[in-house]
């Protein structure tokens, strides 16, 4: 009996202590754009959150999609047929993307986000709930992930505590590409090739004259010499091919000329198909 | 005076609306990484979806899109796909998304998206629509470093043209239509809700390390420009195929115009004995014979589609070439220095 009382609290640790998230940014962008659009009287935005969870363990969040929902003070009800539906839906795109978990927008984890987790941890186990705080009310838009942790007391269950996990945004080389133009809130036109060539060689002299910057600062006593830093650059310096001046002039040359050769028989093209037009159509039947 | 007005109403309702042409394609750069992420996750194989959004003015607002499953070519499952896009309207409906359809897109490789299917399709989608665009998006010319979205339109006396099924020579020259003037791509802008800008900007790190796109910066482009080649070339013999098919056509014309007149002279002698004998001369025309038959001149839509085509890939290889250029040439100064 009195080793009755003497129940310990248990936190039943998850077994992949280690668990951290992937985002994809197009998964922010669904979230901001139904934050935007919706309804007059909700005050946040509840969705689903699809992905994959890869083999070492870190869950992949993908893609996502809204739910409706109701909320008072009291209860919270979400639209679970809708939520089948549009599941069903995007597995018939990609069957390989199943639900990871939930997002809400606002900053913190409120009492209904408990229920709501909990209904989604019958559809998954251990879904991640994601947050996105589009209120900026730190000051800046905060982006958080968190995994539920059951408290139990002996064989009661408390409560379930949510535990950050660490997040990790991530961008696949393309939408890179794009990057700057989903930046800014409106773009007149699509950079052609050449014009993005001018900004990329932009940004590597910006960063060519960075490092110069610090290696004379550092000759010359202004900043603390950090060796790692030093290696790397010299690392660097020394990655380049050594060819003799010859050589790589060859080299340079040969390229050149094989793209200049490849010039010359797409305009030829050009011309021949101006002059076959011009013939088809001026044919005259008698 | 109440009469006057009447009329003046009917007058009003009566005029048609004048259809400001198209100017403009604004994207959200929602649709633009949703385009972005189906295409890539589906290459090489080709992928299609439907964009929603509103048709304003002189600018067609994309606002949102949905991908569309691959389809097994099967009947059943043909409704089927009808009732995806059913069900995944209706669902995108319940939370605001604007839900009317504003045309399609699909991803190609290296470019070569000009084919019959899709001036199909266009057609099918004008019927119920009355401005439609098509995006096209190229996932291979991505990993070259260059964002490839394009917005295509079919130009309207091409449609005229199309509608009464008739490519000869006489009508083109008519209308005046070169293989330039089937698709018509129309400049487009980007737009984003104030609240993502915040937001990336906020994301993304501000030192130029991570900023810096490497893959701009690679000097292999050979394989890119080995497949360009490769595709330019079968389009060439495509191309001399059809104008083969057209010598075929003219040869046959001017034989059976050369029949013709043989025959007509044939006819005219005949026709004097005749007078000379007294009995009525036969008609000058015989539409049985069967060298009088009209043979049908061949369209002259694939040639088009093909020239289109050949036109993309050089234009391709120009850009890359010049890419490649520059590539070559900071190269050679950094070794240089």
């Amino acid at each position: 009996m009195a080793a009755d009382d003497h129940t310990v609290l248990q936190l039943s640790t998850p077994s992949t202590a280690n668990l951290s998230a992937k985002v994809h940014p197009l998964v922010i962008f669904n979230i901001c754009d139904c934050y935007v659009r919706r309804p007059d009287q909700a005050e946040r935005v509840i969705g689903t959150l699809l992905g994959s969870v890869l083999p070492d363990g870190t869950v992949d969040i993908r893609n996502s999609y809204a739910v409706p929902h109701t909320e008072s003070a009291e209860q919270v009800a979400l639209d679970i047929e809708y939520h089948h539906n549009m599941v069903v839906s995007h597995q018939k795109v990609n069957p390989k993307e199943v639900i990871v978990g939930w997002y809400s927008t606002g900053l913190g984890v409120t009492g209904g986000s408990a229920l709501i987790h909990d209904f989604y941890s019958r559809e998954v186990p251990n879904p991640v709930h994601l947050t996105v705080d589009t209120g900026f009310r730190n000051g800046e838009g905060t982006i958080k992930a968190y995994f539920s942790v059951n408290l139990a007391l002996g064989d009661r269950q408390l409560a379930a505590q949510f535990q950050e996990i660490p997040l990790d945004l991530r961008m696949v080389e393309a939408e890179r590409l794009g990057f700057d133009i989903l930046k800014t809130t409106a773009v007149d036109k699509l950079p052609n090739d050449l014009e993005g060539m001018e900004v990329t060689m932009q940004r590597l002299l910006a960063l060519i004259d960075d490092v110069y910057k610090y290696v004379d600062d550092v000759v010359e006593g202004r900043v603390a010499a950090d060796n790692s830093i030093g290696r790397f650059i010299s690392d660097t310096v020394a990655s380049l091919p050594k060819l003799s001046p010859s050589v790589f002039d060859k080299l340079v040359n040969d390229s050149l000329q094989d793209q200049l050769l490849l010039l010359y028989l797409s305009s030829i093209t050009r011309t021949q198909l101006g002059l076959a037009e011009k013939l088809n159509t001026a044919a005259q039947i008698l | 005076m109440a009469n006057s007005m009447a009329k003046s109403f009917l007058q009003v309702a009566a005029t048609e609306e004048v259809v400001s042409p198209l100017r403009v394609v604004q994207i959200e750069g929602l649709v633009i990484l949703k385009i972005i992420k189906h295409c890539k996750e589906f290459s090489p194989a080709l992928v299609t979806g439907q964009l929603l959004g509103l048709d304003v003015g002189i600018v067609l607002e994309v606002t949102n899109c949905f991908p569309f499953p691959i389809r097994e070519e099967d009947e059943e499952i043909e409704a089927d796909g009808a009732n995806y896009q059913l069900e995944m309207m209706r669902c995108l409906r319940e939370v605001n998304v604007d839900n009317n359809t504003v045309g399609w897109y699909q991803s190609t490789i290296l470019g070569s998206y000009q084919t019959v299917e899709l001036i199909e399709t266009f057609m099918n989608y004008q019927e119920n629509i009355r401005r439609c665009v098509c995006i096209i998006y190229d996932p291979s010319r991505s990993n070259q470093g260059v964002l490839a979205l394009k917005a295509l339109k079919l130009s309207d006396s091409f449609m005229e043209l199309y509608r009464a099924n008739s490519f000869t020579g006489e009508k083109l020259r008519e209308k005046n239509l070169s293989w330039m003037d089937i698709f018509e791509e129309i400049p487009i802008k980007v737009s984003n809700s104030a609240l993502i800008s915040a937001f990336m900007t906020e994301l993304e790190s501000d030192t130029p390390v991570t900023q810096c796109d490497y893959d701009r910066l690679q000097l292999s482009s050979n394989p890119y420009m080995e497949r360009n080649m490769e595709f330019l070339i079968e389009c060439m013999d495509d191309l001399s195929v059809e104008q083969q098919k057209f010598q075929f056509y003219y040869r046959s014309l001017s034989r059976q115009q050369a029949q013709q007149q043989a025959w007509l002279q044939k006819r005219r002698a005949d026709n004097m004995q005749r007078k000379a004998a007294g009995e009525d001369p036969l008609p000058e025309e015989d539409p049985s014979n069967p060298i009088f038959k009209p043979i049908p001149e061949p369209s002259r839509l694939e040639s088009f589609l093909i020239t289109n085509q050949i036109a993309n890939y050089c234009n391709q290889i120009n850009g890359v070439s010049g890419q490649s250029f520059n590539r070559l040439y900071l190269m050679k100064s950094l070794h240089d220095n």
